[in-house]
């Protein structure tokens, strides 16, 4: 399970890394929208890559939820798992 | 503290518009002399933004008809229709759209974006899934987000990016609505509705295309993408508007689907609205008889498109994938954008300033609608200062002189759209 979770961080912080520059700090509290200076669109656009690398279907209610990298490794974990229990 | 200070960082370019020149959200027009001309700040300039695909807002026969209704009726109907009940006209209107579009039910509605708002909210409820391409109306996204289905957004205009999402979801039992448009309102490209249709059937999914731009400009009928695409079979929702090529105001749904009538007491959008009034209804009317009796109003509009896209593409901009009415010229940066667009009007053009990020691919737009009811003339005016402007902003100067070939006029390209979408800073 912690195995998972980490692996969902890091493949999260991979992605966002490449679209944002490389001199931003990434961490669990990093606001997503505002500290990484990404706009309501970049940030939708960037949940379907992720839907693509983990297999999953983030709904729009769903990034709503989302303000930092904490809350999106959270939702992402959430989806993972149902995914595996279906 | 402010109620307003969320709004802080929309104001301050709203401000740096304003700063510029002639804030372009803020255009005022003294008088409207046809489908293609009106009056700005005393100068006669050229309405190239204006949707106004037949130019039927002009039209004799829509205005004697109309302003004999409003003698008749009065000048509107005071409330909804659950309420006050509704006007013949309603009816009638729902009638004829009906038998143009071959289907068995109609549903208007007081403007194309309560259409969207009504369907999308209703038809979809709790449990059920809302396919969307990401580059939609606004219209659509917050239609989506009236109702109460999960929303799940696809990559644009990609068949293999929405069966893939629908994979993902065939084991939830909920109803899943894929909704597109006919032509996409920034770069005027069409959907590849073939191929959406094909993801669809196999999916058990149902399909909804919005045709606010490609009624009366696509198919052989003027019935838009899907008739064109030659799948009306698959669409099970049609939506659009009558503030495009008919010239007056109000959105419609029409559909085959048994039971449909039950929208009228389970739509909010519809219910608790004002009705259209009388005479928009009878202006409409007529208008959707005008543009299923003169094809040829179609015929020039490409013609004019085509000139256009042509004319601007062989200068050397940056246009859309596809000549379409929606001609869009993408330039590197917002604020030259801005300034490019003030020296258009200056010098008697009006047409659309797109602004990122309510673009696709982030880069500011000038987007023209061409309309049947420009002349050749006009769109050769438009040309000309475009060149004007380009080479003294230098957006044209790093070019090879190439010079423009005239375009061969009066011949009717087939109609196959490609880009568009969302008008204004936040409107996504």
């Amino acid at each position: 399970m912690d195995q998972r979770v980490s692996d969902t961080r890091e493949q999260i912080v991979e992605g966002l890394r490449q679209i944002v520059p490389a001199e931003v700090a990434v961490t669990g509290t990093t606001h997503i929208m505002r500290d990484l200076n990404l706009d309501s669109l970049a940030v939708m656009d960037f949940m379907l890559t992720l839907e693509d690398r983990f297999d999953i279907v983030i709904s729009l209610d769903k990034v709503a939820e989302v303000e930092t990298l904490d809350d999106l490794v959270t939702v992402v974990e959430q989806l993972r798992a149902r995914k595996l229990k279906s | 503290m402010s109620i307003l200070n969320k709004f802080a960082p929309l104001r301050q370019t709203y401000d740096q518009l304003r700063a510029v020149g002639q804030n372009p959200f803020e255009m005022v027009f003294d008088e409207m002399f046809s489908p293609t001309e009106g009056l700005h700040k005393g100068r006669r300039t050229i309405l190239l933004g204006t949707n106004n695909y037949l130019g039927l807002t002009f039209d004799q026969e829509c205005i004697e008809a109309s302003v004999e209704v409003l003698r008749q009726q009065g000048t509107g109907t005071t409330g909804s229709r659950i309420a006050n009940g509704s006007y013949g006209g309603h009816r009638q209107l729902e009638t004829d759209l009906a038998a143009y579009f071959n289907r068995k039910h109609c549903m208007v509605f007081s403007t194309g974006y309560q259409a969207n708002l009504g369907m999308l909210s209703t038809l979809a409820g709790k449990g059920d899934y809302l396919l969307l391409d990401s580059d939609s109306h606004a219209s659509i996204y917050d239609g989506a987000r009236l109702g109460h289905a999960e929303v799940v957004r696809f990559r644009h205009n990609d068949p293999d990016d929405l069966a893939k999402r629908l994979r993902r979801l065939s084991s939830e039992p909920g109803a899943k609505l894929v909704v597109v448009e006919g032509i996409y309102s920034m770069l005027g490209d069409a959907a590849p509705l073939k191929e959406m249709a094909a993801v669809k059937r196999e999916a058990g999914a149902w399909l909804m295309v919005d045709e606010a731009h490609s009624l009366g400009v696509l198919g052989e009928h003027g019935r838009g993408l899907a008739e064109e695409a030659g799948v009306e079979a698959d669409v099970d929702f049609v939506v659009g508007t009558f503030s495009k090529s008919l010239g007056s105001v109000g959105g419609f749904c029409v559909s085959d689907i048994d039971g449909f009538d039950v929208l009228r007491v389970g739509c909010r959008p519809y219910m608790f609205t004002a009705s259209l009034p009388p005479s928009v209804m009878t202006s409409t009317i007529m208008a959707l008889k005008r543009l299923q009796a003169s094809p040829e109003l179609r015929t020039k509009l490409h013609a004019n498109a085509h000139r256009l896209y042509d004319g601007l593409k062989g200068l050397g901009f940056k246009v859309g994938p596809q000549p379409n009415p929606i001609v869009s010229v993408a330039l590197d940066d917002p604020m030259l954008a801005v300034a490019f667009w003030n020296r258009l009007l200056e010098g008697g053009v009006y047409l659309n300033l797109a602004l990122p990020p309510a673009t696709p691919s982030n880069l500011p737009l000038l987007r023209s609608s061409v309309s049947a009811a420009h002349s050749f003339e006009q769109i050769d005016r438009v040309v000309q200062l475009f060149e004007t402007v380009g080479r003294q902003m230098g957006v044209l100067a790093a070019l090879p002189p190439m010079r423009r070939s005239k375009p061969a006029s009066n011949t009717a390209y087939p109609a196959h759209g490609d880009l568009d979408r969302a008008i204004a800073i936040g409107a996504r």
